[in-house]
């Protein structure tokens, strides 16, 4: 038998990510997709962060605007320069356009200029072109976990860039603290790994909360005194629709001089709804990095067939604000009554979520005994929801899942919720039997219970709606839910509520 | 990465490009301008593609007829790319082949451009410090694409005059050895065929050679074959799939990169794709084109287009045809000013012999024959130099991307400038 003709390390590794668990719970959508009435049975697609509820104002904005189309009557004129257009700056407009939007998101508290904006095909070419640019094979960025697991690929596969989890916990709603940073600095120290940066998504992923100013600000500080560099990843900046108000990295550094290591990675496919349009752009500060990526972005250009229709878009400043404004409306009411359905159902997600297609929810009082990949392995195949668990993110905590919300019809949403109903269900009498074990050697109240996760617990709660006994420190709920709903302080010698 | 200079820009040739930009030709507006002839880019057919839209408002997902479509296309962002594409696309590179070959859409990995395609290819193929062999004079481009990011590096196959540049065993062979001799390993060979830029196809011999080369030394032959649809005279192109399909067994080394930047004039839209007879690079290149990914909308206007045979058939025999035309005017051009092209027949450019013109027989006199065409007679053509090529003298001009009028003031300025330098020679 001949012997294969040898390829590349990168070829051959699984550098790209996909031989992760996690693919599971793709597999079972693929395989068994729910649709109302051909296949109410199937697994609903909770995994995927997509925004799929505005583009009736897209299409009415694309139908009134035919000349929009270089393919069209109307627009046809354009076809051949823009056909011909290969410059990597991009088109006049398309830039402008995104320019605009992007100081539109962020509240009109910051100005872009437009000669600083790389275009790529979408923030995953946008974050490994940045990634390239900064560092070396071998060198490592910092990023506050949990993260958006595709930047396991995107900044490491063909870069040879390292990351460094700085391990945010639940016990401060996943904060990103300085001791953190310091912590995973001193680590890769240790390992003598040079750092070169550190990457935060703001507002973030998977988590759907906005950083405050002074967290941004120390972040800032921290990346100027080490002479590191800062990514941030604002993608999701348009999509944040209640308080607190999302402070771009841009409004930080406005009025400062030392700013060129700071760099912005944005996209059209969140907040717009457009990941199939490959939108993606990044902002430097620094003039090298700029030109660097600006050359690099020969391998990943955006379309100039969309860059035409997007910049004749974009330049609609009417139709921008009222879209964002509008986007926003949906997003917080499909939000709302997702949160509120959990609610229902005693589960909470982590406070102050504001923003993105997803909630960052609480599911550790269902574990019982089991693992989170278990309990996940149940939500698929037994619940028939595809969710993220928080493993898949990097989460040091179990039981933390990640519930997308805005790519599904009401009815779909409501479905979602009944099968979320019955996992409570089903998890109650799991825990009747594990609890009766458990009870019996927790007379006094035990430190840590029979699980062997090591579990942040939530300082001073208690559960004011369940009859357990107030306990002075430790309860591994959040804070109290409405309405009454059967509850369990797994980790509290309380007696628990009758299953529902 | 960002402060070494693989980017290529920092090139003596880029001289070329800031002076035609500061200076463009304009039949009115600046008829003493610059023409560029230094850009490998067709303009011929756009009028075809446009007549072919206007009757056909659902391939845009912006009409009526196709506004359904938009929000499943503007949701997808699965790195197979659209299957109807893939289809389409397989069909296209087959009707360009004369359907004497066939080929799987399955097989086929989107990029955003034949610049990435050969990228991800390397990335693929090659760790860092690998060599590829690549036949010289070649497209200056692959400097930048199969080296900066990837740390690949290139061994040129040099090719001479002697043989019209042809690519023989020996020349492989000398290359091979002069990287193993730098403890280097290789990892394939790739070649453009028709080639860029002599504008001549690899005859079918020399693809076997080639490809019986790389199965010896257990190495990869990648083939661009970006050029596949501008072969408007004889000799017949051979593809290597072609060449695939008469060996008896399913190679894993052979791999080709395609593109519509060049035979259907649209590098604005980035469209690239990779075809490999390797399965696991399929999906590693599948899973890479996650970086560069061809825009739906894009995808989706090109699916209905290239599925049209009707439109496909007619658009590949009248672009060949304008190819043809104006590859006569320019050769008919340059022999009124005593100069001779390499006998090409493929391609938007010729390859010419403009050596007994040079002050020197280097690339000094080269360069300085360059700068007096370009300062004097105010044309952008490329040196050899840029190329890499061996033999001082020779230049690429490009003739697609212009009208016939200016293609014949273009032509005037060169007759005057030869005739002026032979006096000054003289």
């Amino acid at each position: 038998m001949q012997l294969p003709t040898p390829l590349s390390r990168r070829a051959t590794s699984n550098g790209h990510g996909e031989d992760s668990p996690y693919f599971d719970g793709w597999k079972a959508y693929d395989r068994n997709p729910y649709h109302p009435h051909k296949n109410p049975s199937g697994v609903i697609q909770m995994g995927l962060a997509e925004n799929q509820l505005s583009f009736d104002l897209i299409e009415k904005w694309v139908r009134e605007h035919p000349e929009s189309s270089i393919c069209t009557q109307e627009g046809i004129a354009g076809f051949k320069e823009t056909a011909n257009y290969q410059d990597y700056h991009g088109l006049p407009k398309f830039r402008e356009g995104i320019t605009s939007f992007m100081e539109e998101v962020g509240g009109g508290k910051a100005k872009f200029d437009k000669d600083r904006i790389v275009l790529t095909a979408g923030a995953t070419a946008a974050h490994e072109v940045l990634t390239f640019c900064v560092a070396n094979p071998g060198e490592a960025f910092l990023i506050p976990s949990p993260y958006y697991p595709g930047f396991d690929r995107d900044l490491k596969w063909r870069t040879g860039v390292e990351l460094i989890p700085v391990v945010c916990s639940s016990s401060n709603n996943f904060q990103v603290s300085v001791s953190a940073l310091e912590e995973a600095y001193t680590e890769a120290k240790c390992r003598k790994v040079k750092v070169k940066g550190i990457l935060i998504t703001n507002p973030s992923n998977p988590l759907g909360t906005t950083m405050d100013e002074k967290t941004l600000r120390s972040i800032l500080h921290f990346a100027t005194e080490k002479k590191i560099h800062l990514i941030c990843d604002e993608i999701y900046a348009g999509s944040v629709f209640l308080g607190p108000r999302f402070v771009s990295i841009a409004e930080v550094v406005q009025s400062q001089i030392e700013r060129d290591h700071v760099h912005i990675v944005y996209s059209l496919s969140k907040d717009m709804g457009l990941p199939g349009f490959r939108v993606g752009a990044i902002y430097s500060y620094n003039n090298k990095v700029v030109m660097a990526a600006r050359r690099m972005s020969s391998f990943c250009m955006v379309s100039s067939q969309t860059q035409y229709l997007l910049g004749k878009m974009l330049s609609d400043r009417l139709f921008v604000r009222e879209y964002i404004k509008e986007n926003k409306k949906r997003l917080q009411e499909a939000h709302s009554v997702f949160v509120q359905g959990l609610c229902e159902v005693g589960i909470k997600c982590l406070a102050n979520s504001n923003v993105g297609l997803f909630c960052w929810v609480d599911l550790r009082h269902l574990l019982h005994k089991d693992s989170e990949l278990a309990l996940w392995k149940i939500i698929i195949e037994e619940i028939g929801l595809n969710v993220s668990p928080g493993l898949s993110c990097h989460c040091k905590e179990e039981g933390w899942f990640r519930f997308c919300f805005a790519n599904m019809t009401p009815t779909t949403m409501q479905e979602s919720l009944t099968r979320i109903k019955r996992l409570i269900e089903r998890r109650s009498k799991v825990s009747t039997i594990s609890r009766s074990s458990a009870l019996t050697f927790h007379t006094t109240r035990p430190k840590n219970l029979s699980l062997s996760i090591d579990r942040a617990p939530i300082a001073n709660m208690s559960c004011l709606n369940s009859p357990c006994i107030q306990i002075a420190s430790k309860c591994y709920l959040n804070s109290p839910c409405t309405p009454v709903t059967p509850m369990y302080c797994f980790n509290s010698p309380h007696t628990p509520i009758t299953s529902m | 990465m960002a402060t070494c200079s693989l980017h290529g820009e920092d090139s003596p040739y880029f001289a070329g490009w800031e002076e035609y930009r500061n200076n463009p030709y304009d039949v009115k507006l600046n008829p003493s301008g610059v023409i560029q002839m230094g850009l490998a880019e067709n303009t011929l057919s756009f009028g075809v593609m446009e007549d072919w839209l206007i009757k056909h408002p659902e391939a845009t997902i912006t009409s009526e007829q196709s506004l359904g479509l938009f929000k499943d296309l503007a949701l997808y962002q699965d790195y197979h790319g659209l299957s109807d594409y893939r289809k389409a696309m397989a069909s296209f590179m087959e009707a360009m082949r004369g359907n004497r070959v066939k080929f799987d859409p399955d097989r086929i990995v989107n990029a955003a451009g034949s610049t990435a395609a050969n990228e991800v290819l390397m990335f693929c193929l090659a760790d860092p410090g690998d060599v590829f062999l690549v036949p010289s004079p070649y497209y200056p481009g692959f400097d930048r694409d199969l080296r900066w990011r990837t740390g690949v590096e290139i061994e040129p196959i040099h090719c001479y005059s002697s043989n019209n540049f042809q690519i023989t065993k020996s020349a492989v062979e000398s290359a091979f050895k002069r990287a193993k001799d730098q403890k280097k390993q290789v990892k394939g060979i790739l070649i453009t065929n028709p080639c860029n830029p002599l504008g001549t196809i690899s005859s079918a011999d020399t693809l076997k050679m080639l490809l019986a080369f790389a199965n010896k030394k257990k190495i990869h032959l990648v083939c661009d074959e970006i050029y596949s649809g501008s072969v408007f005279s004889s000799p017949e192109f051979h593809s290597i799939a072609e060449i695939v399909a008469q060996e008896n067994y399913s190679p894993d080394n052979v791999h080709i990169v395609y593109s519509l930047s060049k035979d259907m004039g649209l590098p604005g839209f980035r469209v690239g794709t990779i075809y490999s007879y390797n399965d696991t690079v399929v999906m590693a290149a599948r899973r890479m084109s996650s970086f560069t990914m061809i825009s739906t909308k894009t995808q989706h206007l090109l699916s209905t287009m290239l599925s049209d045979p009707e439109f496909v058939n007619y658009y590949i025999a009248e672009n060949k045809k304008r190819l043809e035309e104006r590859h006569r005017l320019i050769v008919s051009g340059f022999e009124q000013a005593g100069i001779k092209q390499l006998e090409g027949n493929a391609g938007l450019f010729c390859w010419v012999n403009m050596s007994h013109l040079l002050p020197s027989n280097d690339i000094e006199g080269e360069l300085k024959l360059w700068k007096g065409i370009l300062y004097k007679a105010k044309l952008n053509i490329s040196p050899g130099s840029s190329f890499k090529c061996m033999e001082p003298g020779w230049f690429r001009v490009c003739f697609s991307e212009m009208t016939i009028s200016t293609m014949k003031v273009a032509l005037e300025r060169l007759q005057r400038f030869v005739k002026q330098n032979k006096v000054m020679t003289h």
